[in-house]
């Protein structure tokens, strides 16, 4: 039985959001109870345990939800896009708070707030997971980046980690200030910040080639770009990758970019879709930069998590083409493609922590030499990562249908994304440039003589590194359920183009026009700029 | 025999349970290795038990074998369909189904696969020491990715198989394979995968031109796309070019071939060999199954088409020449792959139905003699540790029994009348004449070229004077090793004297394979597409 909410109504679009409500609300309590006891390693590993069964707990929720509500129009969306990228977003979060647990013992931080960081970023993200309105964005990636930002820096004692956490801190206000301005611009063009109701007077007032409009998309772009580290807004990211603990930085190379992901397509696909042909070619530059600086500069890295983060960026460039396909095809290959990728990131940074030596920040690539005389099971289980990142068929599980549905999104878009399959394909042969290299080292040389074998990881990384490789080998036979479920995921756009936003709340709609036709501005004639009164209600 | 294939449904089952055995064989030994004694280094003990990696191995290999040659009496040379097909579904949501079938050509290197597979456990037995129970396992399950990409009747499926063989051969290479393995495996795994990650942009662009009209999923089954794909004649040159990069890789062709020689020299004996024998077929097999019948009018275009036979051309008297000077006598193997596997990029490409079959035959001829020539290097390089022909000379005296076999094996090789390589090279040839006159001629130098080198090189190795003391003690070919050669030598002999049976298996497809390109050749395609969803 699917009820249909109405999100006019206060009581309603609470209801909407009760696992998002649950996960912050349960996260704040956390907080008080991590604050409250002396910090030691036990608080921090009861926290976190307590942390998991909440993340747990919002999954069952989103499954509940995805299967009772739905909703029209409103500033929040309920449709199986939201519930995926939900799921896809807290299944990070677990795996992430899991490794946290490890590693936090090994590199000596005993502050219980990490874990609870990670829930209320994961609470911006499931935010960002379910805007569709620009405002909800921007709340989302405000409580996701300024998590982040201090979990970045959680590791008080190393300067690394600090120098990493302030960049990450400058650049990601930097670009939410683009982000913010870019967001006023395409407000001050069409007068709403909903995403309907955008795309709805782009097409009513003809703005899709308005220069106000185009200038807010542009610096949303940029804006965005900063969040997933797209070439060539990327700089920030190898640094803070290296400096932040090993689980935060799959966090952020994996869930983060989920999330920001998630909402950029949306925005994208919902609020844009009239001025495809003017960001296309924008966003298809920056792909084809992203996928080939990114995968290029891999091939030189000499640390493993610098690599990791180069490679990061490499994919960030092949789910900009998902987006370039512009179709709901795009979208939901993105979203596998975000499945499949959570997985084996989250797998390779389990073997990231378990390879990280007491009071060693950095574990270099030579540290792989030989693994496999040492560590057979680490060894097999690192290579199905590296091919699954590579997307190679079978032998990487389930990376090859990720790569294959993006390609089939690119090559069966309206307008044929041809150049970016080609560029793709041919990346793709790059990054086998130094994911061949980790598997040639682990398995070709011999371990260098003194290089103690890796200690035994603890139990939680031990499982988190089974269950992402068991899951990228079973979805690698028998893909076809997970894809399903990402094909049912597609967002669902509406309402119509053209509507007003007079069924909105209040609280969200900053700008209803009284009469829209005064509102053709820029169009033809000299600009005749009239704001609308109803922004001062 | 038929009756009794029958009566078992052998038609029905057979496909599947070939990729399945070599599969089913690897876990085996990868648990059994897993739990096996280790030393000190990691390594396990090498014990010469039944339960040991390659006893499993040999039996797993022996098995397929034996349940393989029933396709010999099963498949029906008259029927010019798919036989054997088996059709499930497997990933519905993108059209892509798991079918699987076969036609003469393929029935021909599937048999050629199990045998030569067999022999191969049978040459890495002694020198393969150090985790043995991995190496196997990757060795079945290589086998099992060959086999698929004879099978696959799903261009989706064919991709998986084809880069399913990369992996394991990439690790056999690499981990024990010669001084400069790792830069051997990694050349020849990027190699490969620049052409087959442009086939798989292919395959999708193909995939999608032949949409179900109803549904509009893709449709990714061969004979669907062959009759239905909708291609502009520019997409289908670009296509045509996707298909041939990643196939002149694997043939190789000639300035595609650099990796060949790194690879071969460099890979364990059973891995010379595989490669030698099977792989370089894989690339042959995609131009005749995929490349030019998809793209017939492409492929066939008249510049195409010169440029290949050029490269084919180029392929077969450079290859020669270069083994000419090689010191290094499987490095001189190794290139004349690269002359050999032109030939049969010009029987394919001149297109008349005998330059066609001779080229089949030369793909198993090849697949035959080189494999054993690789195994007599593995077997004498076990014994002196040096591939470098002057180390050798006069040794026939010392090993009789090998000088023997090197020699028949090297006649056959060269082409000599009365064994198979006579056969295939004969056929391309009077088949290039009636088209292509003077390729032909300059191909038929090459014939010169590959006698001078390979008898100038067992001359040295066997003839010349016994001048070096280290040669004076070379125990002769053990049981073993006459049980690796022998039944070479046997399949040598009656492909050179009656190669009728193997021809007549082959002769619908190839038959077909002229025919249908022949029909399409001038069949001018569509300068934009008709509003069928392309652009």
């Amino acid at each position: 039985m699917i009820t249909n909410l109405d999100l006019s109504v206060p009581a309603q679009l609470t209801l909407a959001l009760v696992p998002d409500l649950v996960l912050m609300g349960g996260g704040m309590l956390l907080l008080i109870w991590a604050a409250l006891r002396p910090e030691s390693d036990r608080h921090q590993r009861a926290v976190g345990m307590a942390s998991i069964v909440l993340a747990g707990v919002t999954i069952l929720l989103c499954l509940a939800w995805s299967s009772r509500y739905t909703a029209g129009a409103g500033p929040i969306a309920i449709d199986n896009f939201r519930w995926f990228v939900d799921v896809v977003v807290l299944l990070g979060t677990v795996f992430a708070i899991a490794l946290s647990m490890d590693d936090n013992m090994r590199s000596g931080i005993t502050a219980a707030e990490s874990h609870v960081l990670i829930l209320l970023a994961s609470s911006g993200m499931m935010l960002l997971a379910a805007a569709r309105d620009l405002m909800i964005v921007f709340l989302g990636v405000e409580l996701m980046s300024i998590s982040v930002y201090a979990l970045a820096g959680i590791n008080r004692r190393s300067a690394r980690s600090a120098e990493g956490a302030l960049k990450y801190f400058l650049l990601g206000a930097f670009s939410t200030a683009f982000l913010l301005y870019g967001i006023a611009l395409v407000y001050g063009a069409t007068g709403s910040t909903n995403l309907a109701v955008i795309a709805g007077r782009t097409t009513m007032y003809n703005l899709a080639s308005s220069p106000l409009l185009l200038v807010g998309i542009a610096l949303l772009l940029i804006g965005f770009g900063f969040k997933v580290a797209t070439v060539p807004f990327h700089m920030w990211a190898p640094d803070v990758y290296d400096g932040a603990p090993s689980p935060i930085t799959a966090y952020m190379a994996a869930t983060v970019k989920a999330a920001a992901f998630a909402a950029f397509i949306r925005v994208w696909l919902e609020a844009f879709p009239f001025s495809a042909s003017m960001w296309r070619p924008a966003l298809g530059g920056i792909a084809i930069a992203t996928m080939v600086i990114g995968n290029a500069i891999g091939i030189v890295q000499r640390n493993l998590k610098r690599l990791l983060a180069y490679s990061s960026i490499g994919h960030a460039g092949y789910l900009l083409v998902a987006i370039a396909a512009g179709t709901v095809q795009g979208s939901s290959a993105m979203l596998f493609y975000l499945f499949i990728y959570t997985l084996a990131t989250f797998g390779a940074f389990a073997v990231v922590v378990t390879l990280t030596r007491e009071n060693q920040g950095a574990v270099m690539l030579d540290e792989l030499s030989g693994l496999w005389r040492v560590r057979p099971w680490l060894a097999f289980a690192m290579a199905v990562l590296m091919l699954a990142l590579m997307g190679f068929p079978i032998f990487g599980g389930a990376g090859f249908y990720a790569k294959w549905y993006v390609l089939q999104a690119a090559l069966n878009a309206p307008v044929r994304q041809t150049t970016l399959a080609v560029v793709l394909v041919l990346t793709t042969v790059i990054s086998a440039g130094y994911y061949l290299y980790v598997v040639m080292l682990m398995f070709m040389r011999p371990r260098p003589e003194g290089l103690p074998a890796p200690e035994q990881a603890g139990g939680l990384t031990r499982v988190v590194l089974n269950v992402t490789v068991a899951l990228l080998l079973i979805f690698g036979f028998v893909p076809e359920r997970a894809i399903e479920v990402a094909r049912s995921g597609q967002p669902v756009f509406g309402p119509a183009a053209g509507t007003t936003a007079s069924t909105l709340p209040n609280v969200i709609d900053f700008g209803a026009p009284r009469s829209p036709p005064e509102r053709v501005v820029f169009v033809k004639g000299p600009p005749q700029v009239k704001y609308d009164s109803a922004v001062a209600r | 025999m038929n009756a009794f294939l029958a009566s078992i449904g052998y038609q029905r089952w057979i496909l599947p349970v070939l990729l399945i055995i070599p599969l089913a064989g690897a876990a085996v030994i990868w648990f059994q290795g897993a739990r096996g004694e280790r030393a000190a280094d990691g390594d396990e003990v090498v014990n010469g038990t039944a339960s040991s990696p390659r006893g499993i191995a040999l039996l797993t290999f022996a098995i397929e074998f034996v349940v393989s040659v029933g396709l010999w009496w099963s498949f029906d040379p008259s029927n010019a369909a798919w036989q054997s097909v088996v059709d499930t579904p497997w990933i519905p949501s993108w059209g892509v189904r798991f079918t699987l079938g076969v036609d003469g050509i393929a029935v021909m290197m599937i048999l050629l696969t199990t045998f030569i597979m067999l022999l191969a456990v049978g040459g890495s037995w002694t020198s393969i020491r150090a985790r043995t129970h991995a190496y196997y396992a990757l060795l079945l399950v290589l086998t099992t990715g060959m086999l698929g990409v004879f099978m696959a009747l799903d261009l989706f499926l064919f991709y998986v198989m084809w880069e399913v063989m990369l992996v394991p051969m990439y690790f056999i290479v690499g981990i024990w394979g010669g001084d400069r393995r790792i830069y051997a495996s990694i050349k020849f795994f990027l190699y490969t995968m620049v052409g087959s990650m442009l086939m798989l942009a292919a395959i999708v662009y193909l995939g999608y031109s032949a949409r179900n009209p109803m549904t509009g999923t893709p449709v990714f089954n061969y004979d669907y796309v062959l009759q239905n794909a909708a291609l502009t004649s520019t997409a289908a040159k670009w296509l045509f070019g996707g298909f041939f990069l990643a196939f002149a890789v694997k043939v190789p062709m000639f300035p595609f071939h650099t990796w060949l020689p790194d690879a071969h020299v460099e890979a364990p004996t059973a891995g010379s060999v595989v490669l030698a024998s099977i792989m370089l077929k894989l690339g042959t097999f995609g131009f005749l199954r995929l490349a030019v019948p998809l793209f017939p009018s492409a492929a066939m275009s008249p510049t195409i088409r010169s440029i290949i036979l050029g490269l084919a051309v180029v392929g077969i008297v450079y290859g020669a020449l270069v083994s000419l000077v090689q010191p290094d006598f499987k490095k001189l193997v190794a290139y004349s792959s690269v002359s050999h596997l032109g030939f049969v990029m010009l029987g394919i490409f001149a297109l008349t139905v005998q330059s066609v079959q001779g080229a089949l035959m030369v793909m198993i001829n090849h697949g035959i003699s080189t494999g054993a020539l690789f195994f007599l290097i593995g077997m004498i390089y076990e014994r002196r540790h040096t591939r470098l022909i002057e180390s050798y000379g006069g040794i026939a005296r010392v090993v009789p029994l090998f000088a023997a076999m090197l020699t028949i094996v090297t006649f056959s090789s060269i082409g000599v009348p009365g064994t198979n390589g006579f056969v295939g090279e004969f056929l391309v040839l009077i088949g290039a004449f009636r088209t292509e006159p003077v390729l032909a001629l300059i191909a038929t130098t090459a014939v010169i070229i590959s006698a001078a080198y390979l008898l100038w090189a067992i001359q040295r190795i066997l003839f010349n004077p016994l001048d070096k003391a280290e040669n004076e003690h070379i125990p002769d070919l053990n049981r073993r090793e006459l049980a690796i050669m022998i039944p070479l030598v046997a399949a040598i002999v009656w492909l050179g004297v009656y190669p009728a049976p193997v021809l007549r298996r082959m002769q619908t497809a190839a038959e077909r394979f002229v025919t249908y390109v022949d029909a399409r050749r001038d069949v001018r395609l569509p300068e934009i597409a008709d509003g069928g969803g392309n652009r």
